[in-house]
């Protein structure tokens, strides 16, 4: 069996160790744009603020890819799917032939129309090597403006903050981190970054990016008509699914690559995972994109295992984020914003402006849906598993995750017991 | 492979396994230091925790899954699947302390080190002889390691 | 003694906690069910109050730096002979009560051991001993009515047949049995692990008087079900659930009274098991209402000989009193298979202290005489005997076997091997070993299987020390020991005690 993953993002890894789980002896060619092994991709952060070493970046051993039996195919961009003929191009001329494919190219970031937007100075801080150049510029450049308040955006900010870069953050939504988190968690997050120094701008976004004479950034121009000088600007608007070779190949596209309920695309023999697949998420059963990390790693692990044989189905995944500001860590998973007025939800929140600590907890259906965790996250996990089992929480128990927190005896009995002390028969899970 | 499995039924919540579970991580090996100094100056602390609701009471730590949510979550690398032993095996080097694990896994098993951005997770004791300190240490056989 | 009563402080033990190894775990707070260690918030420290120790001994079992004794309080009264300290204080309790003192266990006054005074033979020479780990020696013990003689028919081959029909026997691999322990007084953790332990063993265990839980009918090859004043639990299923049935007479820690299991320890399944309402007290009458003379126990007898379909032998416990020898005689006239004997150092899980300590007489001069009377008047073999009452070792056991016993009942050893440190205060519920009681919390520190595996050694270990003594005197099977009172002599009896036990002085 032949099995070829384009991308070698963290769903290459899952699909490589969900292979493995089943066919130890597959030949597995693992294609990547990027020049290095498989990273974290979310240290680049970590790497910019200066916290870790590159040594640090790489997923797994130097002996993985060996031992697992991988042919790394770096600095290699695929150009061009054949479903029929079972082959895969390359930008170097090459044919690769394959019994399975894996379409793992995650997503690219989306640059909006901005004048000015296209040039130097513009980063996306998504890739290892703009960190690099960023971490090269530092010491050089005086201020950045950083457009759009979510989670890359955020980290871009608080990374060149450390690295000594005045930073001020753009964002066209009333509050910062309006996609994963509420109002509450989003202003205790932003007086964070307020309290060292970042500037924090809502409402507002970039109308025009300036440049000098020599094509150098001189600033963003703000369409409240304010002007910021900077240096350079980290574009952080979002990112959308790479999905150009599936939709070239004739493969179904919507927002993602579709794929059924085995991760398998709409060709024969092709699956897709993480950012670039349009997957089944477990809360509302609906196919979306969610670009998380560890959607990332069980769609390639799923895949991985189907590609295989095994012919699981996908479990559906969860909208999940945990993210520290300035040592301030924050948890969120599942439905957070529930719509307004929709009765079906009901929201417990509790905040301690002087703690810094917020928690907010949605049920839905006497289910817990959703939670945030501020500042206190240490039962993060034991919240996410009311969500994960979708366990009934009705009357008491309903009130007692409310009032004293999330406790394993509030589990059923059942899921308990197979949980932690299964039968000899039923203990393999 | 051999888990630890905890019996709610007969755990009588004496949290001896946490004093166990301390000291087998200890540097000292001495149970009186680890308590009352390693803890304090080094944040040593149990991967062993005691649930408690009402009477009942259980002593759990991780489950070493076969697919297990933190691995998958894991933005560094830090936590793997040991192929070979078949343990979820956490490499503190190369933890930045994202909590991501914390977050994914549903069995509460991951705590945060309480003075460094690390992890305290059980590692079955893999090193120590007489196999989990835990196992080894309750006085009512409510926890035991074995292949089911 | 801050808003306390005047007699607060005569406690009679003391908590000492080596400041060096006590490292605050709290582990003495969370086992000590009576609350005598607890957490200060204030200070910071595990502190204790000395006047709630009950002198258990949990905390100092279980504390993991060994930080923690527990002393008899030094505190003395001026000595005197007659007002001994304990009285002293049963009057100060009582002033304040006046209530009745009770207590549980076996009395720990200081009534003659007579186990202690008597010593067994051992071959030299003139007969060999018999090393048991090379030759076989048999411990098996069959309990039940033995026919006064054996008849035979030759069948056509020639070869001879058994013409006697037998009486339904115990057969037990040891002449040692787990004794009456109700579901109630203990809970229902021991009640599993003697029942498997048992079954381990090849003996039986007793249920006492608060039936048999449905899921241990499984063990009923190794149980014996009784029937006491209350008949709680009995029904048709329970009495053909066992390999015997005993009728509870008496019992040697409180003779002449009945029982009383207070309604905090029905929970649920002492209820079911009972048949008896949730949370309301179970009172066994002190005697059988429908057993006012030997009659009268005659046919109770029968009618559970009838219920059992004569399948399983029947036996009659009573507490060791004065005229012990003939009621025995009696009960063995009535139609019983098995008399149980119950001495005066007999445990309970709740008795007056007053009844325990004072009424009733030592199980060795009461097995000796009910053994003696019954060969007089030649229905020795229409029985077995039990004994029971104190039995600490195995010692013990073989001496009563060569005063007459069959088998020996064991609870109070049984229960000091799951951890039984003899605090005697069975009788509050609050047992911090886990043994007597029905606290969710405190019963899971017995787990079935650890529980069963140390009964399990208890008398394995017995056992092999009972091989070795009766190897020791020649003998190869306990049979040959059984009355066999010339393998004893006394130590330091007089003249009536040696006549009542039927042993000749030591030197003789």
């Amino acid at each position: 069996m032949n099995y070829v993953i384009i991308g070698n993002g963290v769903s290459s890894i899952g699909a490589i160790e969900g292979i493995r789980r089943h066919d130890k002896d597959g030949k597995i060619v693992v294609i990547g744009a990027e020049d290095t092994a498989a990273y974290g991709r979310p240290l680049i952060s970590y790497l910019l603020a200066g916290k870790i070493g590159p040594e640090r970046l790489a997923l797994r051993g130097e002996d993985y890819y060996a031992r697992n039996g991988v042919e790394l195919k770096l600095g290699t961009t695929a150009t061009g799917v054949d479903t029929a003929k079972k082959t895969v191009t390359t930008d170097k001329g090459e044919t690769v032939k394959y019994d399975r494919l894996l379409i793992a190219t995650g997503g690219i970031p989306f640059v909006p129309p901005i004048p000015g937007v296209q040039g130097e100075d513009i980063y996306s801080f998504t890739t290892l090597a703009h960190a690099n150049t960023l971490i090269e510029l530092s010491s050089k450049i005086k201020r950045a403006v950083v457009i759009g308040g979510g989670l890359i955006g955020l980290k871009a900010a608080e990374s060149l903050h450390d690295r000594g870069v005045s930073v001020t953050i753009v964002e066209l939504a009333p509050r910062i981190l309006s996609g994963g988190f509420d109002e509450k968690a989003g202003r205790l997050a932003a007086n964070r970054l307020k309290n060292v120094g970042i500037e924090v701008n809502c409402g507002v976004t970039a109308k025009e990016i300036q440049r000098g004479k020599d094509g150098h950034v001189k600033g963003v121009l703000l369409t409240d008509g304010r002007f910021l000088e900077c240096d350079v600007v980290v574009v952080a608007i979002g990112v959308v699914p790479h999905s150009a070779i599936a939709k070239e190949a004739g493969i179904k596209v919507e927002r993602g690559i579709m794929v059924d309920a085995k991760l398998m695309t709409s060709a024969k023999d092709v699956y897709a995972a993480g950012d670039v697949a349009q997957a089944m998420d477990q809360l509302t059963g609906e196919h979306r994109v969610v670009p998380i990390w560890p959607n990332a790693y069980n769609q390639g692990y799923a895949c991985g295992r189907n590609m295989a044989g095994a012919k699981q189905p996908y479990m559906g995944g969860l909208p999940m984020n945990s993210i520290s500001f300035y040592g301030l860590p924050t948890i969120s998973v599942g439905v957070v914003n529930p719509p307004d007025g929709d009765k079906n939800y009901e929201v417990h929140a509790l905040l301690d402006e002087e703690k810094e600590t917020y928690r907010k907890l949605v049920f839905r259906d006497e289910k817990l849906v959703g939670y945030v965790l501020v500042g206190d996250i240490d039962k993060g996990g034991m919240y996410t598993a009311f969500i994960k089992f979708e366990m009934p929480l009705a009357g008491e128990a309903k009130d007692k995750l409310i009032n004293a927190g999330p406790e394993v005896f509030l589990w059923p009995a059942e899921l308990f017991d197979e949980t932690w002390n299964p039968e000899p028969a039923k203990a393999a899970r | 492979m051999k888990r630890v499995y905890p019996n709610k039924d007969f755990c009588i919540g004496c949290h001896i396994c946490e004093l166990a579970c301390l000291t087998a991580h200890s540097k000292s090996k001495d149970l009186i230091l680890a308590y009352t100094v390693e803890r304090g100056e080094s944040g040593l602390s149990s991967c062993k925790h005691v649930h408690e609701g009402g009477p009942t009471c259980v002593a759990l730590s991780c489950r070493h899954c076969d697919e297990p949510s933190c691995v998958a979550a894991c933005i560094s690398g830090a936590l793997q699947k040991d192929p070979e032993t078949g343990r979820t095996v956490y490499d503190r080097e190369k933890c930045v302390g994202c909590w991501s694990c914390l977050m994914a896994c549903p069995f509460g098993a991951i705590a945060r080190h309480p003075l460094e951005a690390k992890i305290v997770k059980c590692d079955l004791c893999h090193d120590r002889p007489g196999g989990p300190a835990c196992v080894a240490a309750c006085p009512n056989k409510a926890l035991k390691q074995e292949e089911r | 003694m801050l808003f306390q009563p005047i007699n607060r402080n005569y406690h009679d033990f003391s908590i000492v906690r080596d400041k060096d190894l006590c490292i605050n775990c709290k582990v003495c707070v969370r086992q000590c069910s009576y609350e005598a260690h607890f957490w200060d918030e204030t200070r910071q420290k595990v502190m204790h109050d000395n006047a709630k120790c009950v002198g258990c001994h949990r905390c100092e079992a279980l504390c993991p730096t060994s930080a923690l004794l527990i002393q008899k309080k030094r505190s003395d009264f001026k000595d005197n002979a007659l007002w001994r300290p304990e009285f002293l204080k049963y009057i100060y309790k009582q002033a304040d009560t006046g209530g009745v003192l009770l207590t549980g266990m076996g009395s720990p006054v200081n009534i003659p051991v007579y186990w202690d005074k008597l010593l067994l033979d051992a071959s030299q020479v003139t007969n060999p001993s018999i090393d048991p780990l090379r030759e076989p020696m048999e411990l098996k013990t069959f309990l039940g009515s033995k026919p006064d003689k054996l008849e035979f028919s030759k069948t056509k081959d020639g070869s001879a047949k058994l013409k006697t029909k037998l009486a339904p026997q115990i057969e037990l691999n040891y002449p040692i049995m787990f004794s009456a322990m109700s579901f109630g007084s203990i809970n229902f953790n021991l009640h599993v692990a003697m029942a498997r332990a048992a079954t381990e063993l090849g003996i039986c265990y007793n249920t006492g008087e608060g039936g048999l839980h449905k899921s241990l009918y499984k063990y009923g090859k190794n149980t014996i079900v009784q029937v006491a004043s209350g008949r709680f639990g009995v029904h048709r299923d329970y009495l053909n659930a066992g390999a015997g049935i005993e009728i509870k007479v008496g019992q040697g820690a409180k003779p002449g009274i009945g029982g009383h299991l207070p309604g905090e320890k029905i929970n649920a399944m002492v209820s079911e098991t009972r048949m008896v309402p949730l949370g309301s007290d179970a009172i066994s009458p002190a005697p059988h209402h429908d057993i006012y003379s030997i009659e009268d126990l005659h046919q109770l007898i029968f009618a559970l000989k009838e219920a059992s379909e004569y399948r399983v032998p029947v036996s009659v416990k009573i507490a060791a009193v004065h005229n012990v020898a003939a009621i025995a005689s009696g009960i063995v006239r009535a139609g019983a298979d098995i008399v149980a004997i119950d001495g005066v150092r007999g445990g309970t899980g709740a008795a007056p202290g007053m009844i325990r300590d004072n009424v009733g007489i030592p199980i060795e001069l009461a097995l000796a005489q009910v053994d003696q009377r019954l060969r007089d008047e030649g229905i020795r073999n229409r029985a077995s005997i039990v004994a029971a009452g104190g039995t600490r070792c195995s010692a013990d056991v073989i001496k009563a076997i060569a005063l007459g016993a069959d088998a020996c009942y064991i609870a109070t050893s049984a229960l000091i091997s799951v951890g039984c440190t003899l605090c005697a205060k069975c009788y509050t519920g609050k047992c911090p070993w886990g043994i007597a009681t029905n606290d969710a919390r405190l019963a899971k520190r017995q787990n079935p299987d650890v529980a069963a595996q140390k009964m399990v050694n208890l008398v394995r270990a017995w056992g092999h020390e009972i091989e070795e003594m009766l190897g020791g005197m020649g003998l190869n099977s306990i049979e040959s020991l059984r009355g066999n009172r010339d393998k004893l002599r006394a130590v330091g009896l007089t003249d009536t005690e040696m006549d009542i036990l039927g042993v000749k002085h030591a030197g003789r």
